[in-house]
């Protein structure tokens, strides 16, 4: 099936299976292997884009269900200088194999959307889907609440 | 001449080097690697624990579109050897042969039966669905004991027995017979997963014959020797590379069957092939960790001395030794005595097989097991005696003035302070209101019980002194290499042996190297994981890399520096002897003004015209490092936890964790490493375990059924630390990356038991899910009831 879709500001058009996986399309068709995949149950968030500004775990769409759509990886986040969420992950030592990072980054970016000015509590819940092995999650909520520049930041 | 000088390096809370390309997506994980004419491998594996392979018919996998090639294990038998283990505990050890595809019978379920090459990853799946293998199920063996038992079936021609391996210190009759208290325990180390955020990949290939791995691994210098024993490859034709590495925790310290069958498969077909592994893939064949019964006695006396400790281990093999499979339960067999001092201690851990995933280390490699049944009995005794937990082992545990001190265990740990890290914690944690308000919650009867864990542990890292490695009948060595290439613009190249996959080596390693050269950080390049480029290494676990490949560093820059003297004086026109050391540069000594800079000492070096007679061209230096002795972290770490005994929740209060990991070269890599490793421990308490249903096979073998804990699960940590140099080494250090885990996982079980012991609850079998804890709450009520009806 043909699919028109938009990554990281560059129209592709190409012909794919109707089973192919956003994430593998995006992998190895599009070339952006800043996604990575950490699962096979849409448990772990690992591949996290944005489609159309909204986050979606791209293991679990489609590639023809992004036709017309546009996406943004983490590749494609940072505009001239690094956005706030991936200064403030650098700042705050909030990855440490970075394998979970794309994906973190991504969600946390859409929470900020949902709700710019989160507390701890609600930095906790909405990554929720996203899972990390390395950190303990301790610095990625700070870093989330840094980026979000909330007054409460806890150690 | 400069006369900038280079601030203290080590202790600044650098932000990382690794970052930039992390939090940009311009990583280089092993299955972002495309080569031209590259093939996708899948495997197919054995849905039994344990079967005869009858027949496998691959004619319709050969025939799907896209498909290059399909091998069974009969078509790779001759060439494919054996995965390597390379610790053979005992001389009586079994060690079955372990096809990396199996050829007639399988021992696990996850075992790989055959293997596709396809032009893509959807031709490769769907061929593995056309393949048939027909099985004569056999009897799945699941249980350690009933393994053990008489009549058993065999997994093995040899049996399901490994071997035992025994210590024995002092005299543990004496110390038992009329003992005032002996307590005795069963504990159960539940089998866990590793779940490395990436999982496994690997690429291969071939020029001529000549190989290329590249492999997520934690262990590039080991596999290439490896690679080269099981195939017979000669070395110097196999390069491996180890590239952006996603994790490890022990589970890519391992020479895989998936490795040597990419290997093998790429010299087959002539061309490239590349294998990713699924997570439920994963779950089922990466090796997993922990998995034992302990059994633990401890005599006392009547004030709580220690007397004796006592303990049989039965450790879980798997279906097949891996490659350090029988060394991790020894690991454990230093740390049970832990920080306390006892007259006589005995051990003995018999290694079992059976019909599941093989098992190996996994952060902290029996460590983490021994801390947990010591901790846990040592809160027991105190129970039974009436006193404060925290008291209990302050009566038993090393004194700070009593270092260096020789344990019943036969280490020497060189260095602690186990008071000053306690009553850091102790005060961080509010430990005297935590206990009036858990007192007056019991007092009232109150439906949510608060508990407080302890946790005085302390650790063997720093693996290790290559003679005791020896001894203990490990086939390697313990050392570690670097190199250092100083550039002629004075820019510097560290080479380093250790292997990092998410620790942060190139900025501490950048760190070290500037303090010792006295040059700018941003000015110094950490290289590591490709074993063309890094030619020797012993690679990076049990919290080794900055004790052993961080001192290796120093040695090399020592030898720099010396090196750059020489060319100094000959540029100065004085004597060597003359010349003073400060901040990077060479001066005259008295005379300041008069000096050198490393980097303009570099280019003329590079220049070479004017050397010393005799002086070589170059101040490039290496170093291998093979330490004395291990490194003992330690720490206090207190949690304090609310049950509800209604329904068996238990949510954690608050977390301490005051660390004492010697001299840190960057707080922010420290206290990162503390942090996960905390959340790991929690996660063996609370949330994980690799179940299996009755016919052997695993039921965890998805992210939805394996419960990773996530942001939402955890409580925020309040971390700390105190710092007692290691005199083993020159930078102080003792090493970071497993301490969380050993510490927290007890400080938790504790914290939960503590809450119930009014109910005469004593032990929750982890991880303590609501679930567990209702039942052994409903449990005590129901035996108390019984014992009041009586």
């Amino acid at each position: 099936m043909k699919v028109s879709v938009t990554v990281d500001g560059v129209r592709y058009e190409d012909d794919v299976e109707p089973r192919l996986l956003l994430v593998h399309y995006l992998r190895d068709q599009a070339g952006r292997t800043g996604t990575p995949i950490g699962c096979d149950t849409t448990n772990c968030g690992a591949c996290t884009v944005l489609m159309n500004g909204m986050s979606v775990k791209s293991c679990s769409v489609l590639a023809v269900q992004a036709d017309g759509a546009e996406i943004t990886t983490i590749q494609g986040l940072a505009n001239g200088e690094l956005h706030p969420l991936q200064r403030a992950f650098h700042e705050e030592h909030a990855l440490q194999c970075g394998y979970c990072t794309p994906g973190m980054i991504m969600a946390a970016a859409d929470l900020l959307r949902d709700n710019p000015h989160p507390n701890e509590h609600e930095v906790r819940e909405g990554l929720e889907g996203n899972l990390c092995r390395c950190t303990g999650y301790q610095n990625i909520v700070r870093a989330v609440l840094k980026a979000a520049g909330s007054a409460e930041v806890t150690t | 001449m400069t006369t900038e000088t280079v601030a203290n390096e080590v202790g600044k809370a650098r932000r990382r080097k690794e970052d930039a390309r992390l939090i940009t997506g311009q990583t280089n994980w092993t299955d972002n690697i495309t080569l031209p004419g590259m093939g996708y491998v899948a495997f197919a594996r054995s849905p039994h624990a344990h079967a005869r392979i009858t027949s496998v018919d691959l004619s319709e996998a050969k025939a799907a579109p896209g498909v290059l090639a399909v091998f069974s294990g009969a078509d790779v038998a001759a060439e494919q050897g054996g995965l390597p283990c390379a610790w053979p505990v005992t001389p009586d050890i079994v060690m079955p042969n372990h096809p990396p595809m199996a050829v007639d019978t399988v021992r696990y379920a996850g075992e790989i039966v055959a293997a596709v090459v396809a032009r893509d990853r959807y031709a490769a799946a769907d061929a593995v669905a056309l393949i048939d293998v027909s099985y004569e199920p056999l009897e799945p063996v699941l249980d350690m004991e009933a393994a053990l038992a008489e009549g058993s079936v065999k997994i093995h021609d040899a049996g399901n027995k490994s071997f035992t391996w025994p210590f024995a210190n002092g005299d543990i009759d004496a110390a038992f017979r009329d003992a005032p208290i002996v307590l005795e325990r069963t504990y159960r180390q539940q089998r866990l997963i590793p779940c490395a955020m990436e999982p496994r990949a690997v690429v291969c290939a071939p020029v001529g014959d000549e190989y290329t791995m590249w492999s997520s691994t934690q262990i590039p210098h080991v596999l290439r020797v490896m690679l080269a024993l099981v195939t017979g490859i000669p070395e110097h034709n196999i390069r491996v590379i180890a590239p952006d590495v996603g994790g490890g925790f022990g589970s890519k310290l391992q020479v895989t069957a998936e490795e040597v069958l990419a290997l093998l498969l790429a010299r087959r077909l002539g061309r490239p092939v590349k294998w990713t592994e699924s997570r439920s893939e994963g779950n089922v064949a990466v090796h997993h960790g922990r998995d034992q019964i302990q059994r633990i006695r401890i005599a006392a006396d009547a004030d709580g001395r220690l007397r004796g400790l006592d303990v049989d281990l039965l450790a879980d093999m798997g279906a097949y030794l891996m490659l350090v499979t029988p060394g991790v339960p020894l690991l454990g067999a230093f740390m049970f005595n832990a920080i306390y001092k006892m007259d006589a201690y005995r051990f003995a851990c018999t290694g079992v097989f059976t019909t599941k995933t093989p098992t190996d280390a996994y952060r902290g490699a029996g460590r983490p097991e021994a801390t947990y049944a010591i901790e846990h009995i040592m809160d027991d005794l105190a129970a039974h005696l009436g006193v404060d937990p925290l008291e209990l082992r302050m009566r038993n545990w090393i004194k700070h003035e009593e270092f260096p001190f020789t344990t019943i265990a036969g280490l020497t740990y060189d260095s602690g302070n186990y008071e000053a890290a306690t009553e850091k914690a102790r005060s961080l944690f509010h430990y005297d209101a935590l206990r009036s308000e858990q007192a007056e919650r019991a007092a009232a009867g109150a439906t949510v019980r608060l508990g407080i864990g302890i946790s005085t542990f302390t650790e063997m890292c720093g693996l290790a002194p290559s003679r005791i490695l020896g001894s203990l009948a490990y086939a390697a060595g313990g050392w570690e290499h670097a190199s250092i290439r100083m550039l002629p613009t004075g820019k510097v190249e560290v080479v380093t042996g250790s292997s990092a996959h998410g620790q942060g080596h190139e900025t501490a390693w950048s760190q070290i190297v500037a303090d010792e050269l006295g040059v700018p950080f941003e000015d110094i390049k950490v290289l590591h994981g490709d074993t063309q480029v890094s030619h020797r290494g012993m690679d990076t676990y049990g919290s080794r890399s900055l004790v052993v490949g961080g001192t290796a560093l120093v040695v090399a820059c020592g030898k720099v520096r010396e090196k750059a003297r020489i060319i100094a004086a000959g540029m100065l026109e004085v004597a060597p002897e003359d010349l003073e050391w400060d901040a990077g540069r060479w001066s005259v000594r008295g005379d300041p003004d008069q000096g050198k800079a490393i980097g303009e000492i570099a280019f003329a070096a590079f220049a070479a015209h004017a050397l010393p007679d005799g002086v070589e061209p170059s101040l490039d230096s290496d170093a291998t490092y093979d330490p004395d002795n291990f490194s003992f972290p330690h720490g206090t770490h207190l949690c304090s936890v609310e049950v509800d005994t209604e329904t068996g929740a238990v949510k954690i209060r608050s977390y301490v964790a005051v660390d004492d990991v010697g001299v840190v070269v960057n707080p922010l890599i420290v206290e990162g490493q503390v942090h996960g490793g905390i959340a790991q421990g929690i996660a063996q308490a609370l949330y994980e375990e690799a179940a299996y249903d009755s016919s052997g096979n695993l039921v965890t073998a998805t992210l939805a059924d394996y419960l990773l804990p996530s942001a939402a699960d955890l409580p925020t940590f309040t971390t700390e630390r105190t710092t007692t140099p290691s005199t083993g080494n020159p930078l102080g250090v003792k090493g970071v990356g497993e301490a969380g885990t050993i510490a927290s996982t007890p400080a938790v079980v504790n914290a939960i038991i503590d809450a119930l012991r009014p109910f005469g609850i004593e032990d929750i079998p982890m991880p303590c899910t609501p679930e567990r804890v209702w039942r052994a709450i409903e449990a005590a009520r129901s035996a108390r009831a019984e014992g009041a009806a009586q």
